[in-house]
């Protein structure tokens, strides 16, 4: 147990201010009133959605919550089912085989909900591509989207500003 | 070097009266693939099974332009010490029917179901004639893999329900679980048989990710296909691009640079640090222990970054080409990598100690989801959940392909594989890729890290294997017109580990399953391709 502090206490804090977005993030916005948007600050509950992607933009997902980014530290963290969830973040191309499991995971998310497209499959299907017989579409041919982040996979400082866009309903939050 | 082909199989089946006959369009020599006659094909898989060879994998193909019309069905085999042979076989087109081998390798029962959704091949004998990758939602007659099905038909929906394995008794009850998961992973389906704790079966259904890959390589280009094959499955980029990489540079008998080789073999297991770190972060986080998993994640996250910096992309995305790699680094670059390889490799031991030290962790991990040595054999368990249950199959030594041919891989092998030995076999294997990256930037080839890729003639197929993180990637792809492939067939690991888990987690009480699950990770991108 003693080796377990000794590392805690010599580890110190690794947490980073947040860094400045690429340009990455678009707003589609307007869908939402900002009311609405406002009564999420503080606290977010995520539900993450893999509708089909290749694992990369989970494995970055994964590493918005490591002690650099902390995710948690803005009032925002996942949760495992939709039922509870304030937005879903989605990836991948929507396959044909997750295309009636990502509707229906939309609908079993209770309103107001947001929904952040994560990566460049998921906006626009990436090199998979939509002339694909086992790609049902972009996740906004099949959902809502508010935001989409771009990026193979993006990174996570880029994903973290993308949710906050959401919350805030603009392309700068603070 | 002399090439010299790989005669041994054939020999082995000729003394059982099969007739082999020896393909002169497939590269390299030394894996040689040998056509047999369609009613020697199951004949054929039980003597490599009395020969003690591992089933590799299963695949079919549509004759290129250059063929007479025809369906050809391929399987591969390995030998610890007679390396790698394919067999083929042709089918009839208008009507094609395969014996099935699944009785022989176990292995061989999803690939032969996908070859029944994907080309409309009838497996003979195949006792689970359930459809695998396509779902049922998908018209009968949808044969995607097919020269008449377009790449981009929309395809109506149809009505059915996939028939689970269903079990009855006292005090059974069903628990279905996915495709979308609790935790941020892939989409999958598990469907739960469970007596009060003890899970009694588990049955997978994947296909959720099935993202047409094979289809899409179907007309690019070797440098397009590099982009595609490092997103079969995002985790595993590097060995996935090399696989691919290999397969057509043996088809165009094309040398690579020998700088190149050692930047392959460099970025292959920095890739196999970071996600055994991650990994092992994920079990413990599993296991409730939040600090190995913090310490982990912190780890993998300064890999990450290394990577932006020195190749500019944290996952190691894009950076193999057929030809070569599209990156080199300098003589300050490779100080550094060398430097934080060793720095990290020596947190990971520091850490390891306290994991081991740790009884509520070890609680969780030993002896649970056991996978025993006849089972892993039986299934040719790969990479590090086969090493974990005394299975030794590693291509890095079976093939020792450049440049692991001059440099001695070290292969931890375990026993007991339960989650605690793969758990240990994977600390094995940080403390390793480090000494091989070191050793690698201590004696780098000087030159060129390209060379220019010529593509073979039409008909031209070309074989390799590559050990991922994960085990052994099989890849073989065939040229057709104008230098673009007609055909690529890869083989993640997980599609043979996948039975592994299946087999593991029977007995295990239901709260432990993500633990093992996350002991396993296997790729639902990968194996649903």
């Amino acid at each position: 147990m003693l080796e377990l502090f000794t590392k805690i206490i010599k580890t110190g804090n690794r947490t980073e201010p947040l860094g400045e977005a690429g340009n990455q993030i678009e707003v589609l916005g307007g869908k939402l009133q900002n009311a609405i948007r406002q009564k999420f600050r503080g606290s977010l509950a995520i539900r993450e959605v893999d509708a089909g992607s290749c694992n990369g933009c989970e494995l970055e997902i994964i590493a918005m919550n490591n002690c650099y980014y902390d995710l948690d530290r803005f009032g925002v963290h996942f949760v495992p089912s939709p039922r509870f969830a304030d937005m879903l973040l989605v990836t991948g191309p929507v396959t044909r085989n997750m295309e009636t499991a990502l509707k229906m995971t939309y609908e079993a998310t209770p309103g107001p909900k947001l929904v952040v497209a994560v990566g460049d499959c998921a906006a626009n299907c990436g090199v998979f591509g939509k002339d694909n017989y086992a790609i049902a579409g972009a996740v906004s041919d099949i959902i809502p989207v508010d935001v989409i982040v771009h990026g193979c996979p993006p990174s996570p400082t880029d994903m973290i500003r993308g949710v906050l866009a959401a919350i805030e309903g603009s392309g700068s939050p603070g | 070097m002399i090439h010299e082909a790989n005669t041994w199989f054939a020999e082995r089946l000729s003394d059982h009266g099969i007739v082999t006959r020896y393909l002169e369009d497939h590269h390299p020599v030394e894996m040689s693939c040998l056509q047999i006659r369609r009613l020697d094909w199951t004949h054929a898989a039980e003597e490599a099974r009395r020969q003690d060879m591992r089933f590799v994998s299963l695949w079919a193909a549509e004759a290129g332009a250059h063929d007479e019309e025809a369906l050809y069905a391929y399987m591969a085999f390995a030998h610890l010490e007679h390396r790698h042979v394919l067999l083929r076989t042709d089918l009839n087109v208008d009507d094609p029917v395969l014996p099935d081998i699944s009785r022989h390798y176990v292995a061989a029962v999803r690939m032969e179901r996908s070859l029944q959704d994907m080309f409309g091949i009838r497996v003979e004998g195949l006792v689970d004639t359930r459809r695998w990758l396509k779902h049922e939602h998908w018209p009968e007659d949808a044969h995607p893999m097919r020269s008449s099905f377009a790449a981009n038909t929309r395809m109506e929906p149809n009505a059915g329900e996939y028939a689970f394995i269903k079990a009855e008794g006292d005090g059974v009850y069903e628990y279905p679980v996915g495709p979308v998961h609790a935790g941020i992973i892939e989409p999958g389906h598990f469907r739960f048989h469970a007596v009060g704790e003890k899970i009694l079966n588990m049955e997978e259904r994947l296909g959720y990710a099935h993202k047409g890959i094979e289809k899409i390589f179907e007309g690019l280009t070797a440098i397009q296909g590099s982009r595609l094959a490092g997103h079969i499955s995002g985790d595993s980029a590097v060995a996935h691009t090399w696989a691919f990489a290999q397969a057509c540079e043996n088809a165009a008998y094309l040398e690579v640079p020998e700088r190149a080789v050692a930047l392959r073999a460099i970025l292959c297991e920095r890739e196999r640090m970071a996600n055994h770190i991650g990994d092992i972060g994920g079990v413990c986080n599993d296991g409730g222990f939040a600090f190995m998993n913090v310490q982990m994640q912190r780890l993998r996250e300064d890999m990450a970054r290394a990577h932006q910096d020195m190749f500019g992309h944290r996952l190691l995305m894009d950076l193999i080409i057929s030809g070569g790699v599209n990156c080199d680094l300098d003589a300050n670059s490779q100080h550094r990598l060398s430097e934080q390889t060793q720095n990290l490799a020596s947190e990971v031991e520091e850490l390891r100690t306290i994991y081991a030290d740790h009884p509520s962790m070890q609680e969780r991990v030993i002896g649970s989801g056991p996978v025993s040595i006849e089972d892993a054999k039986s299934i040719g368990l790969l990479g590090y959940i086969g090493r974990a249950s005394g299975v030794y199959a590693d291509a890095r030594v079976e093939e020792a392909y450049p440049p692991y041919n001059r440099l001695q891989v070290q292969i931890p092998q375990g026993t007991f594989g339960d989650v605690a030995t793969r758990v240990w076999v994977r600390f094995e294997e940080i403390v390793e890729s480090a000494r091989l990256i070191c050793n690698l930037l201590k004696d780098m080839p000087d030159g060129p890290v390209q060379t220019d890729f010529i593509a073979p003639e039409a008909g031209i197929s070309g074989f390799d294997v590559i050990e991922g993180w994960r085990g052994e990637i099989s890849a073989w792809v065939r040229f057709g017109q104008n230098g673009t492939i007609d055909r690529y067939a890869v083989r993640d690991p997980s599609e043979i580990n996948w039975l592994g888990l299946e087999l593991a987690v029977r007995e295990v009480p239901v709260p432990d399953f993500p633990l093992n699950n996350k002991s396993f990770n296997c790729s639902y991108s990968g194996n649903d391709l």
